[in-house]
Formats: C-alpha cells, structure tokens, sequence
C-alpha cells in the first residue's frame, strides 16, 4: 500500500511539471491548412502577398527610427526573435509580446513616442522583424517569470466567456476542423500574425484577432494592449510549440 | 503614404510576354461607408493607374470602388530592348505615387 502511495506521488511528481497539451504536437495543424485554395495561394506567393507591402514599411521604419543603429542588419539580428515572444522581461517584470517589446524600446530607450498599438508604424515593424523567423518554430519559454502568465493564459483559454458562454478551448481544441456555418473552426494556432486578414482589409495584430473572437462570443473585450491578452498570447505560443511562423500570414 | 511592390522577371526575353504584377498599398475607400457617428466617409479609391516602358504607354487602369484595399494588378508585356517600368498612380485625394524598375533584355 505505501509502496503504491509512493508511485502514485513519483507520478504526480512527474506530470505536475510537464504541462498537459490537448492537441498532441504531432498533430498542430497552421490555420493555413484550414483556409481554402484562394487565400492558401495567396500567402504563398509573395508577389501575391498583401503582408508583404507592411513588411516593405517595416524595413523602412528599421533604417528611419534607428533601429538598425544599435540592432544593425535585422536580417541577422532579428533572425529566431519573434519565435521566442512572447517573453518574460526582467526590468518591467512582466510578459511582453513583439509589439509591447518594440515600444518599449521606442519608450525607454530611444526616449521617442510610442507608436500605439495597431497603428501601422507598429505592424509594419512587428511584421518585419516576424517577417525575419518565417519558418522557423515556436519556441517560447514558459518557466521562471513566464510561468505566472502561462497560468493565466492557460486559465483564460479554459475559461467560459461572453453570452454564449463559450471557452477558447471548446472550438479550438474540442471542436477544430468542423464547420461553425460557413466557417471551418481553426485550431486558433497564432503562426500567421501580424498577419493581412481579408476581413480587415490589412494587417492586424494577434491581439485584435482574440479580441475578434471574443466579440464573436459576445464577451467583453479588453483593451488593446491588456494583460490578460498578452497572457493568452502566451498560451497560444506554447501551444503551437515547433510550428513554423508565416508571418505576415493571410487569412480570411 | 503611397507604397507599393513591383514584381518582375530579373530578366526577360526580347518580344516575348512577361508577367508583371503590382502591389499598391492603399485603403480604397468605397465612399459608401459611415465613420462612428454617421458622417459618410468620402471616396479615396485609385483613379487610374498607367504604366510606362521608356516612355510608351503599356498597360493602363481606371479602378473603382469595386477594388478592395490594396489593389493587386498582374498584367503581360513585351519589351524591344532593356529600359525603365515607370507606373503612376493617382488618387481621389490628388495623392499621386510612382515606382520605377528596371527591365533587362537577356
């Protein structure tokens, strides 16, 4: 009997630090493979690609604010970034993601004004600093400062929200790949973004699309920027863990 | 800010048709849309849109408010010798943008 106590706590020892992942990795699919033909060739080409145009701004912006002064080429310097955001960050003590990092650096750094979340100056730098990690995989870390985010990401995406009392999870993980009316239900993986939505008639942001979501589901929406947005990024970061990013993605 | 990416072959062949296509970054506002709080937002969709080679008019557009944001033009031409794309735009705003690329003759 103790001997069988002592398994059972060696096995709740084990799986306590191995977060539990309701799509195995094997089977995380990019929203791309549930876009039909059009917008799939869309992205692929980049000639076709309207994302392209902000990553064109972004690689302005990067000579004209002073980016490449201390950064230099973001070709190489950026290289693996946007993979690893978001991310903890020691001197706010809190998670950013790549649009929270960039004004940051604009704020405390170079003393200028923040640009403002989902304004174009913004996307287009975010975009081309994502544009330099397309194809490489998620990898973001969700130990020491991260972890306390992670929770509440992770506790938000299982939560109920809104009037139709809905969880993330319940379409993304339950439900993904079947059709919501004429919609086929994604598993809500975040590799596209900033990415050019159809719908928006240019880039957005990841936040704007959960904020999207929960206007979908009739909940409240926090404001642009909000932590508890951030937090899902960071859940949605660890959950697409090995995808390639497509930055700037195009979606419906 | 007019913007835009112009994607042709690096090089292309004397007198045989080449694909040219053309990004422009611009709203296109249709002018049948209300802002907050009821007021019509005025139309600002690309006029015409004309493209050069050394000077010679080879293909040119009238767009509309049909064109969704950020129009994406593909078209063929066919080129005598190397010489300069030039592509003008203008809007309802007045807002004129060019581009210019370079077409080498293999």
């Amino acid at each position: 009997m103790i001997r069988l106590l002592a398994l059972a706590a060696l096995l709740a020892a084990a799986t306590c630090c191995a977060q539990e992942r309701a799509i195995p990795l094997s089977q995380l699919r990019s929203g791309i493979t549930f876009a039909g033909n059009d917008v799939r060739a869309m992205q692929n080409d980049d000639g076709a690609n309207p994302g392209l145009l902000w990553v064109q701004q972004g690689e302005t912006l990067w000579q004209t604010q002073g980016c490449s002064t201390c950064h230099g080429d973001a070709r190489a310097a950026m290289k693996g970034v946007a993979a690893r955001y978001p991310a903890y960050d020691a001197t706010s003590r809190s998670v950013l993601d790549l649009d929270a990092r960039i004004e940051q650096c604009r704020t405390t750094r170079q003393k200028a004004p923040a640009f403002g979340r989902e304004s174009d100056e913004l996307l287009s730098l975010a975009a081309y600093v994502a544009f330099q990690s397309r194809g490489m995989p998620y990898a973001v870390s969700i130990d020491g400062g991260a972890r306390a985010a992670f929770d509440r990401g992770n506790a938000f995406y299982h939560e109920r929200h809104g009037q139709m009392n809905l969880a993330c999870t319940q379409c993304h993980d339950q439900n993904y790949g079947k059709r919501l009316l004429n919609e086929t239900l994604s598993q809500g993986q975040p590799t596209a973004f900033p990415a050019y939505r159809l719908e928006w008639q240019g880039v957005g942001s990841l936040q704007r699309r959960i904020r999207a979501c929960l206007f979908g589901v009739r909940a409240a929406m926090p404001a642009p920027g909000a932590p508890e947005l951030t937090d899902v990024e960071l859940y949605l970061a660890w959950r697409a863990q090995g995808l390639p990013l497509e930055a700037p993605g195009v979606r419906r | 800010m007019p913007d835009a990416r112009i994607s042709i072959p690096p090089k292309v062949n004397r007198n045989e048709p080449f694909e040219v296509r053309v990004q422009i970054r611009h709203p296109m506002e249709t002018g049948y849309r209300t802002d907050d709080v009821g007021k019509s937002i005025p139309r600002n969709v690309i006029r015409a849109f004309t493209c050069r080679l050394d000077g010679d008019v080879v293909f040119s557009a009238q767009l509309s408010s049909g064109i969704a944001a950020n129009p994406y033009l593909r078209y063929f031409a066919i080129a005598q010798s190397s010489g300069e794309m030039t592509f003008e735009w203008v809007d309802d705003a007045g807002v004129r943008g060019s581009e210019r690329v370079a077409v080498t003759v293999a």
